[in-house]
């Protein structure tokens, strides 16, 4: 199908785009890589009156590094997350994930930005930021706010952006000596939706999490941390504290059902995901199939 | 605003100057407008890969871009690849290869394997249907494609020139 019609206005800066926004409030979306937004509008699932086209706003792209923290401009592409050398030595979770987010011709157009604002709970880039304990960097017409990954997400397409605000950057700690990563999805293609996926940061010293942070996707209505982390911190970690996780992670996750998966299926994979994950980051192969 | 706008852009080579409504897209201004219709239109929501054009060199997706976007940028279609002989050892491959039926995925599939070959000079079976996975094939199947982009990989590398400028 075709989109139906709206009017376009090219925002010339940030000020600008606020501008728009407050003009129009919810008739208005913002435009970033439109790799979520077009195809919502040419299936009619979104008619928006006006679009707001951020893409020229050279000033939201870019990635950089100052101190202990990486500040990524909402309208760095997926491709130049991918191909970034400071992402892949300060990041390197995104590095890895965004292999999996669609296919190049998209991630040629898609945002970071974009994808958080459009919070599908399905995809990728929402629960990385969640196990980096990103920082969400927003400006409305009151000023600039900034708002932790954890409160960001508030449901299916849902997030704590108002319509007059945009999403300008993310913040994230940039990764220390001992941090680790661990990112896996099951899809049923590459490129697909995940029916599950996981992304996990941690500090590990000595074999024992100092840090530990576990997201999951495609899991309920919002990426997901998972609460049962903190019982495998600063402990030695026995196959029966991982069960106990286990059985906590199987209790916490609600998982939707569709054509993909049924709820019980997805509570299986993000067990079996959470064991391989404890076990890749600690080096124990013992604790691989543990999953209550 | 919903008025037709003015765009600038440069379509394989060719600068074009119009106005568009802003809800038309890429791919039908590429096929409507401009008569190049060798850039296909399948699933209109970014998908089956058939709309697949480079714009500014990166491949994207024309249904999923407005014309209104592309103001300033640099198209090229299939046909633009095709007139350059960029890819005609590619398009020979597909054909001695039978790596096509039906042909609607064809120019898509074009696109992709060449945006493989620019990026990537020795890619692996892997690689390839890793590249191509975005773009889908309803009859010939994908077996054969790979094969034809893998004769490409093959005949590139051995000749003293890297094959085809690209």
């Amino acid at each position: 199908m075709k989109a139906s019609a709206f009017a376009y206005a090219r925002a010339t800066s940030v000020g600008n785009a606020l501008e728009l926004l407050v003009a129009h409030g919810d008739g208005a979306k913002v435009l970033s890589g439109g790799q979520s937004l077009m195809p919502a509008m040419n299936l009619r699932l979104l008619a928006p009156e006006i679009l707001v086209d951020i893409g020229d706003l050279a000033e939201l792209r870019g990635i950089e590094r100052k101190g202990d923290v990486l500040r990524i401009g909402a309208l760095t592409r997926h491709v130049d997350l991918l191909k970034s050398v400071e992402i892949a030595a300060h990041a390197p979770l995104l590095t890895q994930a965004i292999a999996h987010v669609a296919h190049p011709a998209i991630r040629n157009k898609g945002t970071l930005g974009g994808s958080l604002a459009h919070a599908d709970p399905a995809s990728e880039l929402p629960a990385c930021v969640l196990a980096l304990n990103a920082t969400i960097i927003v400006r409305g017409p009151a000023g600039e706010r900034r708002i932790a990954a954890e409160e960001f997400f508030t449901g299916i397409y849902e997030t704590a952006l108002s319509p007059q605000e945009l999403l300008v950057a993310v913040e994230m700690p940039v990764a220390q000596q001992d941090s680790m990563h661990f990112f896996h999805e099951f899809a049923r293609r590459h490129g697909d939706y995940a029916i599950v996926g996981i992304a996990a940061q941690a500090a590990v010293q000595g074999g024992v999490f100092r840090d530990l942070r576990i997201a999951f996707f495609a899991v309920g209505d919002r990426p997901m941390l998972a609460a049962a982390a903190a019982r495998l911190i600063n402990v030695a970690v026995t196959p029966q504290m991982l069960a106990d996780a286990s059985t906590a992670l199987g209790e916490q996750l609600d998982p939707q059902e569709d054509q993909q998966a049924s709820p019980a299926m997805r509570r299986h994979l993000a067990k079996v995901l959470l064991a391989r994950c404890v076990s890749a980051l600690l080096g124990r192969p013992d604790l691989a199939g543990i999953s209550a | 605003m919903t008025a037709p706008m003015p765009v600038s852009l440069t379509v394989n080579g060719e600068q074009v100057d119009t106005h568009v409504l802003p809800r038309l897209n890429l791919a039908d201004f590429l096929r409507e407008h401009l008569q190049l219709t060798g850039t296909h239109v399948g699933c209109e929501h970014g998908v089956c890969g058939a709309c697949t054009v480079r714009v500014n060199g990166d491949i994207v997706r024309s249904c999923l871009l407005l014309a209104v976007q592309a103001h300033g940028a640099t198209v090229e279609t299939i046909e633009g690849l095709s007139d350059s002989g960029e890819i005609a050892d590619l398009q020979s491959a597909f054909r001695n290869r039978n790596a096509l039926q039906c042909g609607f995925c064809t120019p898509g599939m074009l696109m992709a394997a060449q945006d493989l070959l620019k990026h990537k000079p020795a890619p692996d079976r892997e690689q390839i249907r890793e590249h191509l996975s975005g773009n889908y094939c309803r009859c010939t199947g994908y077996q054969a494609i790979v094969d034809a982009v893998e004769a490409t990989v093959r005949l590139r590398n051995a000749s003293p020139q890297g094959g085809q400028a690209s």
